[in-house]
């Protein structure tokens, strides 16, 4: 295995990462499915994936041991991804199935969209980003990205809000992040040539600056 | 805003596309993964394939060839036909399929429904509802391609559907169904206005109009057609155009240059 073009990608079961997989192979890297901590260690890009259930998520995580390698792996500062599970198991908890404690790594909670709204949010809708962020380099604004999801991330804290969608009399945080951590509700693998282009610069930063952030001043090196 | 879908359905059997196809076009057409990718790039928003034998025999292939579309398709895949247990799903699923659309299993025993949203999320349980029209606003459910009834009120197995977790429906009606002539938008309109989830209407698209229908006064979330695109009477990129221009929301087609040769 060469190193230097392995992604990895964090299997706690959560059932398709095969798209996740080619969407990295697609970027010209190559993809590590790994449920191993010491994969996660070793890490330079990490990919936490995932559908389905919060409670599920978390017990995967936690049962596999995983938690605790992925809460070290970010706050050593290296280049993390998270998509649909993988963003809301950042948060301090979940309403789904009950109230569940997540990985407490951004502040603010998992919640239902309201009944009247048309549950789930399933399809592509636009993502707005304000400002530029490195990772969305290349990708048109207000870009079209694929959904599916019933839960969504609501946050006091604004700074790590980077992209909003609007859903029906909704809008929620679509992008969330700081500085290492960027985490999407949509899924870049399903989102045609622009979530191809998402992974891709994630990737590519992450190899050649160490660093996603948008500040070049915050540029680590690994 | 979320835009609305439009979505190609594939009929597959052995490994090929065999039902609505244009055989003069058979060359290339037949290929359920070259068509897949010719969609996608065509502004496909989502692909359906139905395994249409069914088989045990033709499980395999249909695995085989769920891999192969998801190794080289970047838009959401979902998988029906013969689905029968939560482990058919979790197959489907573990080779790349993102939902799994259930049927005549679902109506035999409600609680696959249950299983497999509790297992897998309602994101990625699609129930399938076939159904004819019985009279005044009444529909049935019919499985076996329209020819066994179940004495199923439609509107109320679409309601226990959702009630046990299904994430979004595919409702066919078994009258308009291959014939060109429109989707049934009263049946639409009745189950849209019973329950909270996606709705995707099948069966019936023959012309722009009839896709706009199902979207605007049926209710429709997405709608699912295979005729109208396989024939080359019209193609996606003119469907979008022509939805736009009536003020239906709809994804722009991807730009082009991407590569898929990876």
């Amino acid at each position: 295995m060469n190193f230097d073009r392995t992604v990895t990608i964090v299997d706690y079961g959560a059932g398709n990462l095969r798209s996740v997989a080619r969407a990295v192979a697609h970027a010209g890297y190559e993809p590590f499915v790994t449920s191993e901590s010491r994969a996660i260690n070793d890490a330079w890009a990490l990919i936490v994936p995932g559908v389905g259930a919060a409670a599920d998520t978390m017990d995967n995580l936690r049962t596999r041991h995983l938690d605790v390698p992925i809460h070290n792996y970010i706050d050593s500062g290296r280049p993390f991804l998270g998509i649909c599970m993988g963003m809301q198991a950042l948060f301090e908890f979940s309403e789904e199935g009950g109230q569940h404690e997540c990985l407490g790594i951004l502040s603010g909670r998992v919640a239902r969209f309201p009944s009247e709204l048309t549950v789930p949010h399933i399809g592509w809708n636009t993502v707005h980003v304000d400002g530029d962020h490195p990772v969305f380099k290349d990708i048109p604004p207000d870009a079209y990205f694929y959904f599916v999801h019933s839960y969504h991330a609501e946050t006091e804290d604004q700074k790590i809000v980077i992209g909003t969608t609007d859903y029906e009399t909704r809008t929620f945080p679509s992008v969330v992040g700081r500085e290492n951590i960027i985490a999407t509700q949509f899924h870049p693998e399903k989102s045609g040539a622009n979530g191809l282009k998402l992974y891709a610069n994630f990737i590519q930063l992450a190899r050649e600056r160490g660093s996603i952030a948008p500040d070049s001043d915050e540029t680590r090196k690994i | 805003m979320l835009t609305k879908r439009i979505i190609p359905c594939f009929d597959v059997a052995d490994d090929r596309v065999v039902k609505g196809v244009s055989f003069v076009e058979l060359r290339d057409a037949g290929d359920p993964v070259e068509l897949a990718a010719k969609y996608d790039s065509s502004g496909a928003d989502e692909l359906v394939f139905l395994d249409i034998t069914a088989s045990s025999d033709n499980r395999r292939s249909m695995y085989d060839l769920i891999a192969r579309t998801a190794d080289q398709v970047f838009i959401p895949l979902t998988v029906g036909g013969g689905v029968r247990s939560s482990e058919d799903v979790r197959m489907m699923l573990e080779k790349g399929a993102d939902k799994v659309s259930m049927n005549t299993a679902a109506i035999e025993r409600p609680e696959l429904i249950s299983e497999a949203s509790h297992r897998f999320g309602s994101q990625c349980i699609v129930v399938a509802v076939d159904a004819k029209k019985v009279g005044d606003e009444k529909w049935e459910i019919y499985t076996h391609g329209g020819r066994t009834s179940t004495g199923l009120d439609a509107v109320e197995w679409a309601r226990e559907a959702v009630d046990r977790g299904s994430g979004e429906l595919l409702v066919t009606s078994m009258d308009t169904d291959g014939h060109q002539t429109g989707y049934d938008i009263p049946m639409l309109q009745a189950i849209n206005e019973a329950v909270s989830v996606p709705i995707i209407a099948s069966g019936g698209a023959g012309e722009p109009e009839h896709l706009y229908e199902a979207l605007t006064a049926g209710g429709a979330d997405a709608v699912l057609a295979a005729s109208i695109f396989h024939f080359g009477k019209y193609d996606i990129a003119y469907l979008k155009q022509y939805l736009e221009r009536r003020g239906v929301p709809i994804r722009p087609i991807d730009v082009p240059n991407r590569s898929l040769n990876s």
